[in-house]
């Protein structure tokens, strides 16, 4: 016999949906299947329990082999490494819960440290953005039950966020949306022609990085003045018919994406597109949200900004937070060479950082907390695998909009395996040992 | 446990109607009692005033709001940040301090519990991870409930009893105090960029006004017997000419009266009532009408309020009244955010410079005064600055002596660049009453606490109630060199006891403690209307699951304090 | 002589690539999943290449071997993308411009065919531009 866990929450992406089932055996031991999930996800548990996992922490040897080491040993290298660094660099907490959040926090405070997670290579334009103009924003249940024009701006959820426009934005039937998709118009900003543009009413296909442009020339639309012939690639008709089809809804969002925050003008698109938001205010009803990648990367924001102060590029070195992007961010950390200890802890800088960002990593001491085998881990030190969380442990999230959920346990982890929060416990104490801290 | 006794200070306490005599308090194992052993270690108060640890009833400190607040103005950190030191953990933020800091800074103010003003119930585990966080002083919040679906569609139909067993689930699934509203009817309105601006404006769809949703509320928490009552930020707030709708407010609590077996005798808690005290039509022609209000107030028993008082700084304003912040975005062109939350409430955050150059500020501070001056009943009116947004709450030993000394208020009115404009649209000019040390126990003790419904627990030095102790350097029976003195007195205490351990020592901290967060567990009937109704609402229109909603594990609230109410009888 | 061809590089989510790297970056998948540049049918005619050869990647800033694919998200003419991953990290423009956020999308690249050149693993190719064994 079977059971079935529903309610789990999962541990992928900044959708957090929440209404996943896993069915386990009758020993609770063996992950089964998993129903209501995107492949992503469904693959996220499935492959948890893969024969080919790593269950110990484990030293990175000179001719290339990896010899295992105990948790205790492998937080001792961790401690001694923060200890002694001058200038050690805690990044990632993307992919973890915010009470692994919080002890990482005291262990990068207690150590001087530089903490950082993944919105630097996602979002965190958008933050500066936010932090120069706000941010009209709203719930995932606010477009489920009102919305009528959906723009997806730099982003493409058919493959990113696979379930976000059939539990929010596209498809579902809400309180003042009975018609579901049919009640909604859909316009999709991307320089391809995506397979969410593919569903949209109004694909601009906007030239790639000039995407400032076409906001501004929204703004311009809004107010029934003078346009070029071609903005970014885009007929001024068509941009007047953009402009007028939103002002015409009740209720409008602008999801948006690394299309806006990678490319070139990176802040300063946001900046823009907030804006925009902000004048569609004099005429209807709209709101801008921000399409977070890894499922705890808000998670890790806001615990960074109620115990510090800053969402991200953290830099504790001085016995207090200070934060100045493109001085305290990682990248530039890295490239600039400033960094002499380095601490990875859900996510994969090894994989999705420029390459010239990662040559550091690689030459200095290192661990990589990550359940899964990674670029990351490869150039690191020390590696330690963890229990996933959301799967093997819970803990606290926070989903695109803000919302916290508390993410469930649905398995043990495999068995000596430690949790992140766990393990950081250990690195704290020990840390505290060697600094004489209270 | 340790055994304290507190020797020779000069007690204010209003929950026995001392008022300065010399008497010895005495501390043993977290509680006040007669008399303690002769281990017991004694602290000198000799000269020094000794009061309960103050009752923060009304600031927002914790929750979604605050923290985009943070993060949205890193600048609110520059000249702020306070390293580690010692037990502090480093804290950083003037209006909007970090977590930590706002536990240190109001400890160190004497100040032992405080109530997060309100908390939007889909983010409640945010509100309690950040008041788990926030050392030291016992913490609770008000879940919003006025621009709550479910509330609305009840009220409609006048089902009161449906109401209440909603309103018993919601305070269980958030682990929350009381029944707070902000902007009834309004913010659901901003939802489509509308507002009800009057207590008798219907909201879109749901067709019901402001005041069916007020009353039905009153009713309702009645019907429970709650603690607290409800908890009011009334429409049309910050708008000149507003005195007429919180007059419109106010007099729905006519005719009601407080039941619950916990002291409360009011049924309506105005609060940051300077906001809501507004005449003339323009800014051009803004005055205070705080008298209005006050005499109102002043002739009828069931009504609390707090002041929200403008210490003229520049601050960050952040309130549910989402169309409020809309508005004041279009006025002053700061930067904006907001945050609607589905079938629930909505949110605003714009930042706010209060200038004494500019005459409307000097009048808002002018009206906040005037407001706890005219107030004839200490008992009924609390000190407060709805921080942050009429000002951040390290201000209040400023306020204290603003509100204690004529001299003080008198060369603030001197300091404006429009002095004149300032008496004359205010009376503050004519306001030579000075609060004594005991009002101001009873404004900011027994009062807030005897509102809350927590007389039994706190707010007083009553043997059998914690021991929430505060020692000042303030000698009450020498005359005051200088205001100044009393400010600083007041931002640094120099003991407090929180449940009965010594938390702060000559203005630093000296232990965490062991905080609490309060909140009311009340039982009804069983009702299985109501519990189809949430499992329909969930099931269709809330983009989280039930049982997630109601999942709030014991990571999220450690040393919780449920204050039981059985409203099965009823 | 090489034909080759000037795009505009630009990388990001796929699904393939998130079940990929769900199943492990070690993994041959994954290499399937973000070991690619999707191309328009218009700009293999130009370099003159099958899809699904091997072709050379060159920026500024580096140089890798991926397979380029026909893109199924087009037409994007003069665009080429590279899922998000070490090989389009290997090359995209690193600068941040005081912002702390590397120019992940948009770096103008040459590309050229390299039939008989393999496109290395994940983690490989990581530890190889690194220097570790």
């Amino acid at each position: 016999m079977t059971k079935t866990v529903t309610d789990v929450i999962c541990p992928f992406c900044g959708t957090l949906c929440d209404d996943v089932e896993v069915v386990i055996s009758d020993d609770g031991k063996q992950l089964l299947e998993v129903y209501n999930a995107c492949v992503i996800g469904t693959e996220k548990f499935l492959h948890s329990q893969s024969k080919d996992r790593v269950t110990r922490p484990r030293m990175h040897q000179p001719d290339g082999t990896w010899k295992e080491v105990s948790y205790d040993e492998a937080a001792e290298y961790t401690a001694q490494m923060l200890a002694k660094a001058k200038k050690p660099l805690m990044f990632g907490w993307s992919s973890t819960n915010c009470e692994a959040q919080s002890v990482g926090n005291e262990i990068a405070e207690i150590s001087k440290a530089c903490c950082d997670n993944t919105a630097a290579t996602c979002h965190g334009t958008s933050l500066i953005a936010i932090q120069d103009i706000g941010l009209p924003s709203c719930t995932l249940g606010e477009i489920k039950n009102r919305a009528d024009r959906i723009i997806f701006w730099g982003c493409n959820p058919a493959h990113a966020h696979p379930r976000h426009m059939s539990r929010y934005s596209i498809f579902p039937r809400g309180f003042f949306t009975g018609k579901g998709q049919m009640s909604r118009k859909m316009i999709v900003v991307d320089p391809r022609v995506t397979d969410t543009a593919k569903m949209a009413d109004i694909h601009l296909q906007v030239e790639q990085g000039r995407d400032y442009e076409l906001l501004n020339a929204l703004r311009v639309a809004f107010r029934g003045e003078w346009l070029p012939d071609v903005v970014a690639g885009i007929p001024k008709e068509k941009i007047r018919e953009t402009a007028d089809l939103c002002k015409s809804g009740r209720f409008g969002i602008i999801f948006f994406g690394m299309g806006v925050t990678q490319s070139i003008s990176k802040n300063h698109n946001i900046d823009e597109a907030i804006a925009v938001t902000k004048d569609l205010n004099e005429y209807t009803k709209f709101s801008i949200m921000p399409m977070r990648g890894h499922y705890n990367v808000t998670g890790s924001g806001e615990v960074f900004a109620w115990q510090f102060g800053f969402p991200y590029s953290v830099d504790l070195t001085r016995g207090f937070a200070r934060y100045n992007p493109g001085d305290t961010s990682t990248i530039d950390l890295l490239t600039r060479g400033e960094i002499d200890a380095m601490f990875t802890i859900g996510s994969d800088p090894g994989a999705h950082f420029p390459i010239s960002a990662v040559k550091p990593i690689a030459n200095m001491p290192s661990v990589c907390i990550d359940p899964h085998l990674t670029p990351t881990s490869g150039v690191s030190k020390l590696h330690v695998p963890v229990a996933f969380n959301g799967v093997e442990c819970g803990g606290n999230c926070y989903r695109m909009d803000n919302v916290p959920i508390d993410c469930r346990k649905v398995v043990e982890p495999p068995a000596g395996m430690l949790t992140d929060e766990q393990f950081l416990i250990k690195v704290r104490d020990r840390l505290k040992q060697l600094k004489g801290a209270a | 446990m340790s055994e304290y006794l507190i020797k020779n200070g000069h007690v204010f306490d209003p929950v026995q109607g001392i008022k300065g005599d010399k008497k010895d308090i005495a501390i043993k194992d977290g509680k006040i009692v007669d008399k303690v052993s002769s281990d017991a270690k004694v602290i000198d108060a000799k000269g020094r005033t000794v009061m309960a640890g103050a009752v923060e009833i009304h600031a927002h400190i914790a929750g979604p709001k605050v923290n985009m607040g943070r993060i949205y103005r890193p600048e609110d950190k520059l000249f702020s940040c306070t390293p580690t030191k010692g037990m502090e953990r480093m804290g950083g933020g003037y209006s909007i301090p970090t977590t930590f800091k706002t536990g240190y800074e109001y400890a160190k103010m004497g100040y032992t519990t405080a109530m997060e003003a309100a908390m939007p119930p889909l983010f409640s585990r945010h509100v309690h991870e950040e008041i788990r966080d926030t050392p030291i002083i016992d913490e609770g919040a008000f879940p919003v409930f006025g621009n709550n679906w479910f509330v609305m569609e009840y009220l409609k139909n006048n089902e009161i009893e449906n109401t209440a067993a909603y309103v018993a689930w919601l305070l269980r699934a958030t682990k929350g105090y009381a029944v707070k509203l902000v902007n009834p009817g309004g913010t659901e309105a901003w939802a489509w960029g509308l507002n009800c601006l009057s207590v008798n404006d219907p909201v879109p769809y749901f067709d019901i006004t402001p005041a069916e949703i007020i009353k039905g509320l009153i009713e309702a928490n009645e019907f429970l017997g709650l603690p607290h009552s409800i908890h009011i930020h009334p429409n049309n707030l910050g708008n000149p000419g507003n005195y007429t709708t919180t007059l419109d407010t106010l007099k729905l609590a006519e005719g009601y009266k407080a039941k619950n077996k916990f002291g409360r005798e009011q049924v309506m808690h105005l609060t940051h009532a300077q906001f809501h005290s507004y005449g003339g039509e323009t800014w051009a022609n803004f005055e205070s009408k705080a008298k209005e209000i006050t005499d109102y107030v002043n002739r009828n028993k069931n009504i609390t309020i707090d002041t929200g008082n403008v210490t003229l700084d520049e601050t960050t304003t952040m309130t549910a009244d989402g169309p409020f912040e809309h508005h004041l975005t279009e006025l002053n062109h700061l930067k904006w955010a907001n945050i609607d939350v589905e079938l629930e409430t909505g949110s605003g955050v714009v930042p706010y410079i209060y200038s004494p150059n500019i005459s409307v500020c000097a009048i808002q501070w002018a009206i906040g005064l005037e407001l706890a001056l005219m107030t004839k009943d200490s008992m009924r009116c609390f000190i407060t600055t709805d921080h942050p947004n009429a000002g951040p709450f390290t201000r209040y030993p400023r306020v204290i002596k603003w509100l204690m000394s004529a001299k003080a208020r008198e060369a603030q009115i001197n300091a404006f660049k429009h002095k004149d404009k300032v008496l004359s649209a205010s009376s503050i000019g004519s306001l030579d009453r000075e609060i004594t040390l005991y009002e101001l126990a009873q404004m900011t003790r027994a009062g807030p606490a005897k509102s809350l419904g927590l007389t039994h627990i706190c707010g007083g030095l009553k043997p059998g109630m914690d021991a929430d102790v505060v020692v000042y350097d303030f000698n009450p029976e020498k005359p005051v060199a200088s205001p100044d003195l009393i400010e600083k007195a007041f931002s640094r205490a120099a003991h407090v006891f929180k449940n009965g351990v010594e938390v702060v020592q000559n203005g630093e901290i000296v232990s965490n403690g062991n905080k609490r967060t309060l909140w009311v567990d009340a039982k009804v009937k069983e009702n299985p209307q109501v519990m189809r109704d949430i499992n329909d609402k969930f099931l269709k229109f809330y983009s989280m699951t039930q049982a997630n909603y109601e999942a709030l594990g014991h990571h999220f609230i450690p040393n919780p304090l449920a204050i039981e109410v059985d409203a099965t009888q009823v | 002589m090489t034909k080759n061809i000037t795009l505009n590089l630009i990388s990001g989510r796929s699904i393939q690539q998130g079940v990929a790297i769900e199943g492990g970056k070690e993994k041959p998948a994954y290499r399937t999943a973000a070991g690619i540049i999707e191309l328009d049918p218009s700009d293999l005619k130009k370099l003159g290449a099958w899809k699904n050869t091997n072709v050379r990647v060159t920026s500024d800033y580096g140089s890798v071997v991926v397979k380029a694919t026909e893109t199924s998200q087009g037409p994007h003419p003069g665009l080429g993308f590279i899922p998000m991953g070490p090989w389009a990290n290997s090359i995209i423009d690193p600068n941040t411009y005081s912002t702390g956020m590397p120019t992940f999308k948009g770096t103008p690249v040459k590309v050229e065919v390299a039939i008989n050149e393999p496109v290395l693993l994940g983690i490989e190719l990581v530890q190889k531009l690194c220097g570790v064994k």
